[in-house]
């Protein structure tokens, strides 16, 4: 059984190069373009992790953080953020909300698709 | 018709040709023949009294030549000691001084004592000198009427009493009349010095006559005259030993001492040049009346019989040489000498009763302080009263028989009594160091050794107690005997003996007195005025005089207020009240206005002690009020000094302040942007590694996908690049490098090009460009590449943001006046309200879902461009799509720059 992964990327170009990697890794990938279709895809699709940019339109990544550590249903939702160097602050602010894992762009490959893995085997152990 | 009726007739006469003269004289101001220097010279000669007219001829009989000291005195003073009148004159005129008691105590402080003690002195003096008067005229009267039985004159030896009476009535009648018309500043009585003038003439006038009746009537020529003269006569002892020196000194001293001559002299006085015609006017005058005595007095004594009165030689010589008509013109000449003695006498010294004495006492009075009082009225009235007070004194004075001595002796204790002034007033004029404390110890030690040793004297000689008193001293004390104080014996010589002791006194107790104590500030102050008046060239100190005048309070207020304000003020107040006066009336109510301005700038304190001194009050001296401002001014010229430099260090504060808020921007729009171009740098960069990778590490990748992947390496290299050049772009034009290169250009050839430029794209986007083009030759300042770039921003943009289904982009430019306008408009969906104030901003990228290549520097760049080339370029607001508007200066175009704007 595949694992579902939502990505919410606003940038097409990687947002389509993250599907290709995550398909390619045996999952089920579904795409937001921004915070707030982010936030409704995951109350309503339920994956089982989240790869979420931190600067998204109409909703920051971060705010989308706040929100589903807010709800019950998604407080253990794992959550992999991208970042980029230079926000060290937010980077921090998103980790005491609970992310799982940090991969900063430009990022390597292989990063992603391993951090995406231990964090779907971590879910499933706990 | 008998002589004593003619008299009677002629003296009434008279008397009615002086009130109609007094009266033309003071109606309607001052008539222009009144300011002559000839009837001031003339109104001098008040000083000769019946006593130099009838007296001088007694004296010459009993004394010989001594009479003629009496005249010398004043002559010395006029033609020696002229500057001294000049001083006085100034000083005078100056502070409005209306009394010599005036004067003296405006110099020593403007002390309420020393003019107290001044008036009651002189009061004192004047009442035998002014019973004297009314004797002279009344005997006059009683020697004419006699004549054909007396004519010795001796029968009249006690005056009529009735007609002393009557006599005094009349002249208080004329002094109230015309002394007392009204209240003036000055204290000048048009009228009056008219009336005297006539009198001086008509005192000549009969002396003149009598004297040459003397000469060529009754003698044979002047040759009988000096035969008939007596050895006695021409020989009298001590011709200019101690008492003519004594004589002289005492003279001079009273022809500025004496209220009367005071009056007339200086207070009258409007010119103080008229001294110059004074100065040898009179005494030619004064000479002119000696020349008559002596043939009067030798001639009298030839043809009157033995026993003869030689005080009335001037009326009984004519007699005796059967010339009535000369004898009535002397009777009137004599008439005229006592009755402008009295006058003058009784309106100076009533002047200073009210000023100096009654008004005074009805300001210590309380329920003066709370009425309000009118001044003017109380003034009237009380010198009424003292006019009548003094000719009453006259009057008492004469009924007890004090008078008996002759007339030159009585004239002589007044001269005595007024010359205790003498030193209080040299000092006045002369020593800085004189004070309050020394004048009145001078003053009054002089006046009490003056009174006791000549006045009382006088006055009580055969009365019983006083005999005794006088023959043994006080308590048996002869030290103390007033006919030889301290044991010195002048040969009976009393006025000698009174004068050396009380101007010897007094003098002391004038230097002692002062220099046993400081002087007060005021004192100073005034001694600075007075000592130093005519190097004082009007200054704010000078016009500093006596009760405040709107120039004195305005004095003051510009010191505390500055002159501007200050005068603003007063002008403002003049105006409120309508006054024609360039300065307000000073009233209680202006008082109390200007205390109020003044309590803003001084406090309410201080401004209520400043303006009670300057309205009177001796709580605070002039003088200390004068530094108290001063300090004030210094203290808030500091002030505003401390105030200027603390202003100084705010706005350096503000200033560093405000240079720190702009670092901390830049410093924040650095950070920024720094973080946007990493971010906007970072974001291709992710792609274009991702893509490599999946690239590089996926040998099995269908052909579509490798395809797809490596264009979206390319096209993200290409925005990559694009971002590089943008940012570079930013760089230069913000760092003013663009600025170097501004020359006159041709803006529509930079819009050709931009529009070239764009064709493809729009084309390929399927944008019509409608262009309507101004065909005016224009140039404006700028760089054509540079202006190009911001066009094709500006069209590029449209043609990215314009999702109409039949996109036009319209590109108008149009001259407005001096400026160049080009708008470019596009019909798609326009900017977003929310984003119409930053779109200039950097990365301010439109982010509603279209990806369009470019960092969102574009119209950052373009507008930092148009920005240096002094335009502005900015988005027309309430439109459909979005239109922008691009507007330069246009400038002439220099000659030889015209090739460079096609290569530029």
């Amino acid at each position: 059984m595949p694992k579902r992964v939502l990505i919410a990327e606003d940038e097409r170009n990687i947002a389509e190069s993250l599907r290709f990697l995550l398909t390619r890794a045996g999952h089920e990938v579904s795409l937001a373009h921004d915070g707030a279709e982010a936030l409704a895809m995951v109350r309503r699709a339920r994956p089982d992790t989240l790869v979420l940019d931190l600067m998204l339109p109409k909703l920051s990544g971060f705010d989308v953080l706040k929100e589903l550590r807010a709800e019950a249903e998604t407080r253990t939702l794992p959550i992999l953020m991208l970042t980029a160097k230079g926000q060290a602050n937010d980077k921090q602010a998103a980790e005491d909300l609970g992310v799982d894992a940090f991969v900063t762009k430009p990022f390597a490959n292989d990063d992603v698709i391993a951090t995406v893995a231990r964090l779907l085997n971590g879910a499933e152990r706990g | 018709m008998t002589l004593r009726e003619l008299a009677l007739l002629a003296a009434i006469g008279f008397a009615l040709l002086l009130f109609l003269i007094a009266f033309l004289g003071d109606r309607g101001g001052r008539p222009r023949w009144l300011a002559s220097p000839l009837v001031y010279t003339l109104s001098i000669s008040v000083y000769c009294t019946s006593w130099t007219f009838y007296g001088a001829v007694g004296s010459a009989t009993r004394n010989g030549l001594e009479y003629l000291t009496i005249y010398l005195g004043p002559t010395l003073v006029f033609v020696g000691f002229w500057t001294l009148l000049r001083k006085i004159m100034r000083i005078t005129r100056r502070d409005n001084i209306t009394s010599i008691a005036d004067f003296v105590s405006s110099r020593y402080g403007k002390s309420d004592s020393v003019a107290a003690i001044v008036t009651i002195l002189t009061l004192l003096a004047a009442a035998p000198y002014i019973a004297l008067q009314i004797k002279a005229i009344a005997t006059s009267f009683q020697v004419l009427g006699a004549a054909s039985e007396d004519p010795t004159g001796s029968a009249a030896a006690t005056p009529d009493f009735v007609i002393a009476f009557w006599i005094t009535v009349g002249l208080a009648l004329f002094t109230i009349l015309f002394g007392t018309r009204r209240v003036d500043v000055r204290e000048r009585h048009f009228g009056v010095v008219a009336a005297i003038a006539v009198e001086a003439l008509v005192k000549l006038i009969a002396l003149v006559a009598v004297g040459l009746l003397a000469v060529y009537g009754v003698a044979d020529g002047p040759g009988e005259v000096f035969a008939r003269m007596t050895a006695s006569t021409a020989h009298s002892g001590d011709e200019f030993g101690m008492r003519w020196v004594g004589l002289i000194v005492l003279s001079g001293a009273a022809i500025v001492c004496l209220p009367r001559q005071f009056q007339v002299s200086f207070v009258e006085n409007e010119n103080e040049t008229h001294l110059f015609t004074a100065a040898w006017l009179f005494p030619l005058y004064l000479f002119v009346l000696s020349l008559c005595v002596l043939p009067i007095a030798i001639m009298g004594q030839t043809i009157l019989p033995e026993g003869s009165n030689p005080d009335m030689f001037v009326l009984t010589m004519p007699i005796a040489a059967g010339r009535t008509d000369i004898a009535l013109l002397a009777f009137l000449g004599g008439f005229s000498s006592g009755t402008s003695m009295v006058i003058v006498s009784c309106i100076a010294l009533s002047t200073m009763i009210s000023n100096h004495i009654l008004m005074p006492l009805a300001l210590r009075s309380h329920q003066w302080r709370e009425g309000s009082g009118d001044v003017q009225r109380f003034l009237l009235i009380t010198r009424r009263i003292a006019i009548c007070f003094i000719l009453a004194l006259g009057f008492l004075y004469l009924r007890t028989g004090a008078t008996g001595a002759g007339l030159a002796s009585i004239g002589l204790i007044a001269f005595a009594g007024a010359a205790q002034v003498l030193p209080a007033l040299l000092g006045a004029l002369y020593w800085e160091g004189a004070n309050r404390r020394g004048a009145i110890l001078g003053l009054f030690s002089g006046g009490m050794i003056w009174a006791y040793t000549l006045f009382l004297p006088n006055l009580l000689q055969g009365v019983a107690w006083w005999d005794t008193l006088a023959a043994d001293g006080p308590f048996g004390l002869t030290l103390l005997r007033p006919g030889a104080l301290f044991g010195l014996e002048t040969n009976d010589d009393a006025l000698m003996h009174a004068l050396f002791w009380s101007l010897l006194v007094n003098a002391f107790a004038l230097i002692a007195g002062s220099l046993s104590r400081l002087p007060t500030p005021i004192e100073r102050l005034q001694a600075a005025l007075f000592v130093r008046v005519f190097s004082d060239r009007g200054g704010s100190g000078a016009r500093r005089g006596r009760a405040a005048s709107a120039d004195q309070l305005f004095d003051l207020a510009q010191r505390i207020m500055g002159a501007d304000r200050a005068y603003g003020i007063f002008r403002n107040y003049a105006v409120s009240k309508n006054e024609t006066t360039e300065f307000p009336l000073v009233d209680d109510a202006f008082i109390a206005h200007l205390e109020r301005r003044m309590a803003a700038s001084v406090g309410a304190a201080s401004a209520r002690a400043m303006i009670l001194s300057a309205t009177g009050s001796e709580t605070i001296s002039l003088d200390e009020l004068v530094r108290i401002a001063d300090e004030t001014a210094r203290l808030m010229e500091y002030t505003a000094e401390v105030t200027r430099k603390s202003d100084e260090i705010e706005r350096a504060a503000a200033q560093l302040t405000a240079a720190n808020e702009r670092l901390k921007t830049l410093d924040r729009q650095k950070d920024e942007f720094l973080s946007h171009v990493s971010h906007e740098l970072r974001t291709p960069m992710t792609s274009i590694r991702s893509f490599t990778e999946i690239l590089a590490g996926t040998p099995d990748l269908d052909a579509g996908d490798r395809q797809r992947f490596i264009g979206i390496i390319n096209a993200e290299s290409i925005r990559l690049t694009a971002l590089l050049d943008e940012i570079l772009d930013m760089a230069v034009v913000e760092s003013g490098d663009a600025e170097r290169l501004l020359k006159p250009i041709d803006p529509e050839h930079a819009l050709d090009q931009a529009l070239d430029a764009c064709l493809g794209l729009s084309h390929t986007a399927g944008v019509r460009i409608v262009a309507a083009r101004t065909k005016q030759s224009v140039h404006v300042m700028g760089n054509l590449t540079r202006l190009t770039q911001v066009f094709i921003n500006i069209i590029s943009n449209g043609i990215k943001y314009d999702t109409n289904a039949d996109p036009v982009i319209r590109v108008e430019s149009r001259i407005d006046g001096a400026d160049y306008i080009v708008v470019i408009a596009d019909n798609g969906p326009g900017v977003p309200e929310a984003e119409t104030r930053t779109i200039f901003d950097k990365f301010s990228r439109g982010r509603a879902g279209i990806t369009a290549p470019g960092a969102g520097l574009g119209l950052a760049i373009s507008h930092a461009i148009i920005d240096r080339f002094g335009g502005t370029l900015r988005l027309l607001p309430g439109t459909t799509g979005a239109q922008f508007e691009i507007r330069l200066k246009s400038v002439a175009i220099p000659a030889d720059s015209g090739t460079s704007t096609v290569a530029g």
